[in-house]
């Protein structure tokens, strides 16, 4: 335990970024036991007040009590970002360690569609999709939706690594050794890339929830659930802003603000474990 | 060997473009919709009658619309279309083109966006040049948490943030749109100097959060570069410190980002689409929100197609130029 102490101590960007998350852990969990959930629908509080004792957050155009909207929404955005950002890193570690272990045909083909995808603008991309689909998404629909485009930078960079490792001596001895492709790349490049994965993983799940947040902002979303994008698209809908409700957008700006940035550092530190050369950049 | 290097970026040029239209057109009929149907239905609920004869009506109109055809042919159409840049007319905004509400809106995102990336290009690039710098002033360090932060921040947020500070708290700037409502279009000052306080905002929002990008990037190649002997040899021969800072470190450092730019543009693009939302301001973005609450799938689709197609350019265009900024690499890439 002093140990880990020790270490975050060390790295203050994986310190801030799991306080920060794990601030926002504490608030949905407290703020679940504190709150009727079932208040994040419309109509069951009176609208458009401002914060108060009894609604803390306020409450928007449409009656839903906003601290209510915020316990209930923010575990909801986070599941499509973990979803589609799961779906997205494994799908890209399968095609990477393929492509870059055995070269080849596949791997030509697995490169040129991730760089090329990579120039397209992913958001307008994944609008035609979403408007492809019959009637409103769901927030799992929304995850899959999002994540047909997220294994594309996992793809490319964990390609990238792979490329570096297999060159290394101990995977040479193992080749000469006599060990198979697939226990190579199972015991002798995956363990040494985990690290790296990890932090591959967060920088998914933060570029999920952006594209969810961007589709919802757009009118995209499911139109029923309080995700926080969904409440941007209210804010922006009923023009929060220019009307004067402050509060409307306050505490789903916050959140998101809290989100991105737990997001974000959590990545630099998982990045500085995974290339302890960093260090001395930093 | 130049010409093979040119012909085979224009060759990706070109399947990004044939992808685009490919996908534009079948994914939406791979989820089986009706468009005909959908917007007669439609119609029809907001007339409040039920009408009969609406199979006849479909048939007619799909007839009208050639998509009574088989699907290779519709397709074989659909690409001579996009070709000359047709994409039909809007649903919404009937007697106008596709085309001409593009026209309309392109020069304000590129203008607004152009003008923003560049500015956060040089300008990160600048900084993240100083950062890493050991003789740059003590208090360039200070500068790195707030540009971290900045930078983990989506692009609308910010702008969110900034219209309640500065637009409506302190009533100093414009709130909403590209120009104010009565403003005629005309080159006069008066009319531009409108458009700039109305751009203002929108460009801070985007220039602030990628600028802290731009200059992390350069930062760490910075680092690299630094540490590199013939920097070192520079020193010793005695050059000066802005030489050997611009023409030795910057010079080398900036290659990486360039290629980053590149790649960025699309996410920036992303990004910049819901600035426009968020601000209302009378660009692609803006074009795109209104045709999606009003289901205008061709204003969609060409949107798209028309965006897709101008990031695939100016990535072409990086692509060729890139070989004249680092001449190592020139042309004999396999």
């Amino acid at each position: 335990m002093r140990g880990i102490f020790r270490y975050l101590h060390r790295n203050p960007s994986l310190t801030v970024g799991v306080i920060l998350l794990a601030v926002l852990a504490l608030f949905v969990v407290v703020g679940s036991l504190l709150v009727d959930v079932e208040d994040a629908r419309p109509l069951s509080v009176p609208a458009l007040r401002p914060p108060s004792a009894d609604y803390p957050f306020g409450t928007d155009r449409q009656g839903r009590d906003l601290l209510a909207v915020m316990v209930a929404g923010t575990p909801l955005t986070l599941r499509i970002g973990f979803i589609a950002g799961l779906l997205g890193v494994g799908l890209g570690t399968v095609l990477a360690f393929m492509g870059a272990y055995y070269r080849g045909l596949p791997d030509t083909i697995i490169r040129g569609v991730a760089d090329i995808g990579l120039t397209v603008p992913g958001l307008l991309v994944l609008i035609i999709i979403a408007v492809s689909i019959k009637g409103t998404l769901t927030v799992n629909q929304m995850a899959i939706v999002v994540a047909s485009l997220a294994w594309l930078y996992p793809t490319r960079t964990i390609r990238a690594q792979v490329l570096s490792l297999r060159e290394r001596g101990y995977v040479e001895v193992a080749r000469l050794s006599g060990m198979s492709g697939p226990q190579i790349i199972f015991f002798e490049l995956m363990p040494n890339l985990l690290p790296y994965l990890a932090a591959t993983l967060v920088a998914a799940v933060s570029s999920a929830v952006l594209a969810s947040i961007g589709l919802e902002v757009l009118g995209l979303g499911a139109i029923d659930a309080p995700t926080l994008g969904m409440t941007l698209y209210w804010v922006n809908f009923n023009a929060a802003m220019i009307n004067g409700w402050w509060w409307w957008w306050t505490a789903p700006t916050v959140i998101i603000l809290v989100v991105f940035l737990g997001l974000f550092f959590l990545t630099v530190g998982l990045d500085e474990i995974a290339n302890p050369r960093l260090r001395r950049a930093a | 060997m130049q010409a093979a290097y040119v012909a085979r970026r224009f060759g990706v040029f070109l399947l990004i473009v044939w992808l685009a239209g490919t996908l534009n057109f079948f994914l939406p009929r791979l989820s089986g919709q009706d468009p005909v149907l959908t917007k007669l239905l439609q119609q029809a609920a907001l007339g409040g009658y039920v009408q009969g004869g609406i199979e006849e009506m479909t048939r007619e109109y799909q007839q009208r619309f050639g998509l009574d055809k088989p699907l290779w042919h519709q397709y074989v159409t659909y690409l001579e279309g996009v070709a000359r840049l047709d994409f039909n007319y809007s649903i919404a905004n009937y007697p106008r083109t596709v085309r001409e509400l593009i026209a309309d809106a392109l020069p304000w995102t590129v203008g607004l966006l152009g003008t923003a990336t560049l500015l956060s290009f040089g300008l990160g690039t600048f900084l993240g040049a100083l950062l890493a710098w050991p003789r740059a002033p003590r208090w360039m360090a200070w500068l790195m948490p707030p540009l971290w932060a900045l930078h983990a921040i989506p692009f609308f947020l910010l702008g969110l943030i900034l219209t309640y500070l500065l637009a409506f708290r302190l009533p100093l700037l414009p709130i909403f749109g590209g120009y104010s409502a009565g403003a005629t279009a005309a080159f006069s000052w008066s009319f531009f100097w409108d458009v700039f306080q109305h751009a203002l905002l929108p460009a801070l929002s985007i220039i602030l959060v990628s600028t802290g990008g731009w200059a992390l990037g350069m930062r760490g190649m910075m680092v690299t570069t630094t540490g590199e002997d013939y920097i070192l040899f520079a020193e010793a021969k005695g050059l000066k410190a802005p030489t050997v800072f611009l023409r030795y470190c910057v010079r080398n450092a900036v290659l990486p980002q360039v290629t980053a730019l590149a790649l960025a543009l699309g996410q920036i693009l992303s990004g910049a689409v819901l600035v426009e939302v968020i601000f209302g301001y009378p660009g692609i973005g803006t074009l795109l929100y209104q045709a999606i609450r009003e289901s205008d799938h061709f204003v969609i689709q060409g949107i798209v197609f028309t965006v897709v197609v101008a990031l695939g350019f100016t990535t072409f265009v990086l692509d060729v130029i890139y070989p004249w900024l680092d001449p190592r690499i020139s042309y004999r890439r396999a």
